[in-house]
């Protein structure tokens, strides 16, 4: 089995990039502000959006050119870190990474939409259930019929705040990607498992719609848009195990039970030692995502490329969900009864891990994408 | 030897340049590969962080691996050097750190080109874990000491020329003071070597009974009292032997499940079919951290992640072999061969999914127990607060044994 050897370690720049974003973030959007946004009317900090716009965070990998910064998805995988170790409420997954994805894989027809996008100017969804994997069939929950589309899509993820809604269709033609103004659906918000991520139901009746990509260009762009999806929501998933870890040991080191430090207790430390092989583990993962991710971007034509993206997310995403969804639970439990209440942001992270752990896919569909990947067919049983 | 001036002055291509001057005057093809190791030595390129004229330039120690990448591009590979682990990854560093002149003059170069094979004598019956309480004595006597005592799990005793041993040689004080540490003639009189059949029905390993043996105190490596922070060397270069080559994707035991799975679809149910896609991304992310590491390393940054990669391996390794034996059914019933008998080296590739199992139990203890290097990480690498320590200001000869 052939494949090309990943760099799997952090360039300069990224760790430039990674120590703006995070100043930023520990500046403006610290666990316990965002604790106390979820309850407010707005979870989404469009401000805060606004402000990592201006660092170069929603056009990371659009070409200068179409107005984005010129990086690549391995710049968006840090960034993607960072706003995990943050629970950072901003529509990073939906706008910059999934639908700005979407356009650019769709070709010339949407490169007029995405300058806005780049400079976070407007924020845009991909109107697909934010549950749905890389390798599902083409959705048909909405129709198109004379430029206009119909029909409902539940779990849209970052829809509450977008303009603009990239809409995979189809129409007595086939499949298609279409561009809709979101001032021309009905979105409504419905109540998540992730207090910092808002999903949305949307609505299409009849609305004005523009077709940037039909046909096989149309599922490839929806496919490819998922793919770094996923690839990208591992890297957020191991910022998310990351907080989770270092909250937990930095707890363990000062919380006294019988005398001793908790962290002393045989029982305590090698949970936390089980968890920080883990996570090492996730990051060599969650590098090797991005960077076939951003190899396969580079080449769109290497079909040898974008088969190493799907394997390396898929990959990223059957393993990396499980370590998140470990530190978090094990940052609760360890944290005892503080662990438990809602004064402590530890549930945030539990509900972003778990929520993601579903998003683009289960650690099972996975398992089963790379089931395929690599000839390890399943069972026939007679 | 001709050689440009070394140290700072040396990179890569300055490297590259010297093995190309080697190879020049010893073909590789036609030199006998022991001769090949010897001017490999002489130039410097055995081990091009250790100083001139002892195998290495003094060069950065990342550079070896240009070194190694250059010979092995050349074609030039050295093999049937598993017999050599020891002597090559313990002994070498330990000497090059503590020995005098004199002793790294005697026991580096017939150590590197594979003349001399090395053993270690550490572990005790009841000093494993737990290795600063053993209790093999050595006493002074004139400028030779007597040493009695018993070790165990010493692989390639039976073959090796040398050890490298650590003795107590003073009971009075705690047990990590008070404690020495010595090369070994395997030769001597003395020392009885007797195989240790283990689990898998196979000798890999013996026990060494030490009875009045005699150790010139020119043998001595370290000072007196200090054998602990001697073999604190050793053990930390057991751990760091992570290999300059990148490991292909499905490498190792999962290539074997894999296999089965692939050419055997009557054998295939729904859930083993979930355990090996769960196992084959574990192999996944633990090959992918070993490739991280490698690039760290090759770049002069070496990271906490090499204390896991032993005991990510380790735990891999038990649970992919007792897959392959459910996965085969009826014949994982079967096994190929409980002979007593001393194998080279442990081959998987060669032996039955059922010694796959069984040998697997000894990666969670052999090199550090699991349950240790838990602690080692939690300790170390996030700080944790180390164990209560009862044993710490007690002389050793006062400790419960």
């Amino acid at each position: 089995m052939s494949e090309k050897r990943l760099d799997l370690l952090y360039t300069e720049v990224e760790q430039e990039l990674r120590a703006s974003v995070r100043s930023l973030l520990e500046d403006k959007s610290p666990p316990e502000a965002v604790l106390a946004r979820v309850e407010g009317d707005q979870v989404t900090d469009t401000a805060l959006w606004k402000e990592l716009a201006g660092i170069g965070v929603a056009g990371l990998p659009v070409a200068e050119e179409l107005g984005g910064a010129g990086a690549g998805l391995r710049e968006s995988a840090v960034v993607a870190e960072e706003l995990g170790r943050c629970v950072a409420p901003v529509p990073f997954l939906g706008s910059a990474v999934l639908a700005t994805t979407a356009l650019l894989e769709a070709g010339a027809e949407a490169e007029g939409d995405i300058a806005a996008l780049a400079s976070g100017e407007a924020v845009a969804a991909l109107a697909v259930p934010l549950a749905t994997p890389p390798g599902a069939a083409f959705p048909e929950a909405v129709r198109a019929e004379d430029g206009a589309l119909s029909g409902t899509v539940t779990g849209v993820v970052d829809a509450v705040t977008a303009d603009v809604l990239v809409v995979p269709a189809v129409g007595p033609d086939g499949p298609g990607l279409y561009v809709v103004e979101a001032a021309a659906a009905r979105v409504s918000p419905v109540v998540s498992l992730d207090l910092t991520r808002p999903l949305a139901e949307v609505a299409f009746t009849a609305s004005a719609a523009r077709r940037v990509a039909s046909g096989e260009a149309a599922g490839r762009a929806l496919r490819r848009a998922l793919t770094a999806g996923a690839a990208l929501l591992s890297a957020e998933q191991l910022g998310v195990a990351e907080w989770a870890l270092e909250t937990t040991v930095a707890y363990a080191k000062t919380r006294h039970q019988f005398g001793r430090p908790i962290g002393s207790f045989q029982a305590v430390k090698h949970r936390l030692a089980d968890l920080w092989v883990a996570v090492s583990q996730a990051r060599a993962v969650v590098r090797g995502a991005a960077s076939a991710a951003a190899a396969a971007r580079q080449d769109p034509g290497d079909a040898e490329a974008a088969r190493e993206a799907e394997l390396n997310a898929a990959l990223a995403q059957a393993f990396v969900s499980g370590v998140a969804v470990k530190a978090a639970e094990e940052a609760v439990q360890l944290h005892g009864g503080i662990g438990f209440t809602w004064e402590h942001p530890a549930h945030l992270y539990l509900k972003r891990a778990k929520s993601d752990a579903i998003a683009l896919g289960t650690a099972d569909r996975h398992r089963l994408a790379l089931a395929r990947l690599v000839d390890l067919p399943a069972a026939e049983v007679g | 030897m001709t050689t440009a001036p070394a140290g700072a002055s040396l990179d890569a291509p300055a490297l590259r340049r010297r093995v190309a001057a080697l190879v020049e005057t010893h073909d590789p093809a036609t030199t006998d590969q022991r001769e090949f190791l010897a001017a490999r030595f002489d130039a410097g390129l055995a081990w091009v962080h250790f100083p001139e004229g002892e195998g290495g330039l003094g060069a950065p120690r990342s550079l070896q691996a240009v070194v190694d990448q250059e010979f092995e591009r050349l074609g030039f590979v050295p093999t049937g050097r598993e017999g050599l682990v020891i002597g090559l990854g313990m002994a070498a560093p330990t000497i090059l750190a503590f020995g005098t002149p004199e002793q790294r003059a005697r026991y580096l170069k017939p150590l590197y080109t594979g003349e001399e094979v090395w053993c270690q004598l550490f572990s005790e019956p009841g000093a494993g874990s737990d290795l600063a309480a053993l209790g093999t004595r050595a006493v002074r006597d004139g400028d030779t000491w007597v040493v009695n005592g018993q070790k165990v799990w010493t692989s390639l005793a039976h073959r090796a020329h040398f050890a490298i041993l650590v003795t107590r040689t003073d009971p009075d004080v705690p047990k990590h003071k008070g404690m020495t540490y010595f090369i070994c003639d395997m030769s001597a009189d003395g020392v009885e070597v007797r195989p240790l059949r283990q689990l898998t029905g196979e000798a890999e390993f013996n026990e060494v009974y030490l009875t009045d043996v005699r150790i010139p105190d020119s043998q001595r490596l370290g000072a007196e009292g200090e054998g602990w922070r001697v073999a604190q060397t050793t053990l930390m270069n057991e751990r760091v032997a992570i290999g300059g080559h990148p490991e292909p994707r499905e490498g190792g035991l999962i290539a074997v499940a894999a296999h089965i799975w692939r050419t055997r679809p009557e054998l295939r149910t729904p859930g083993l079919h979930d355990a090996l896609l769960r196992l084959w991304v574990e192999a996944e992310a633990a090959r992918l951290t070993k490739e991280r590491l490698r690039q760290q390393l090759a770049v002069g940054q070496p990271g906490p992640e090499g204390s896991a990669a032993k005991f990510a391996f380790s735990r891999l390794n038990q649970e992919i072999s007792g897959l392959e034996l459910e996965l085969l059914g009826e014949e994982g019933m079967l096994y190929d061969d409980w002979t007593f008998r001393r194998p080279e080296g442990v081959s998987l590739a060669a032996r039955s999914p059922g010694f796959h199992y069984l040998r697997s139990k000894g990666n969670s203890i052999e090199g550090g127990t699991s349950e240790i290097l838990r602690n080692i990480i939690a300790e170390r690498v996030l700080g944790l607060p180390g164990e209560i320590r009862v044993d710490k200001d007690v002389a050793w000869k006062d400790l419960p044994k």
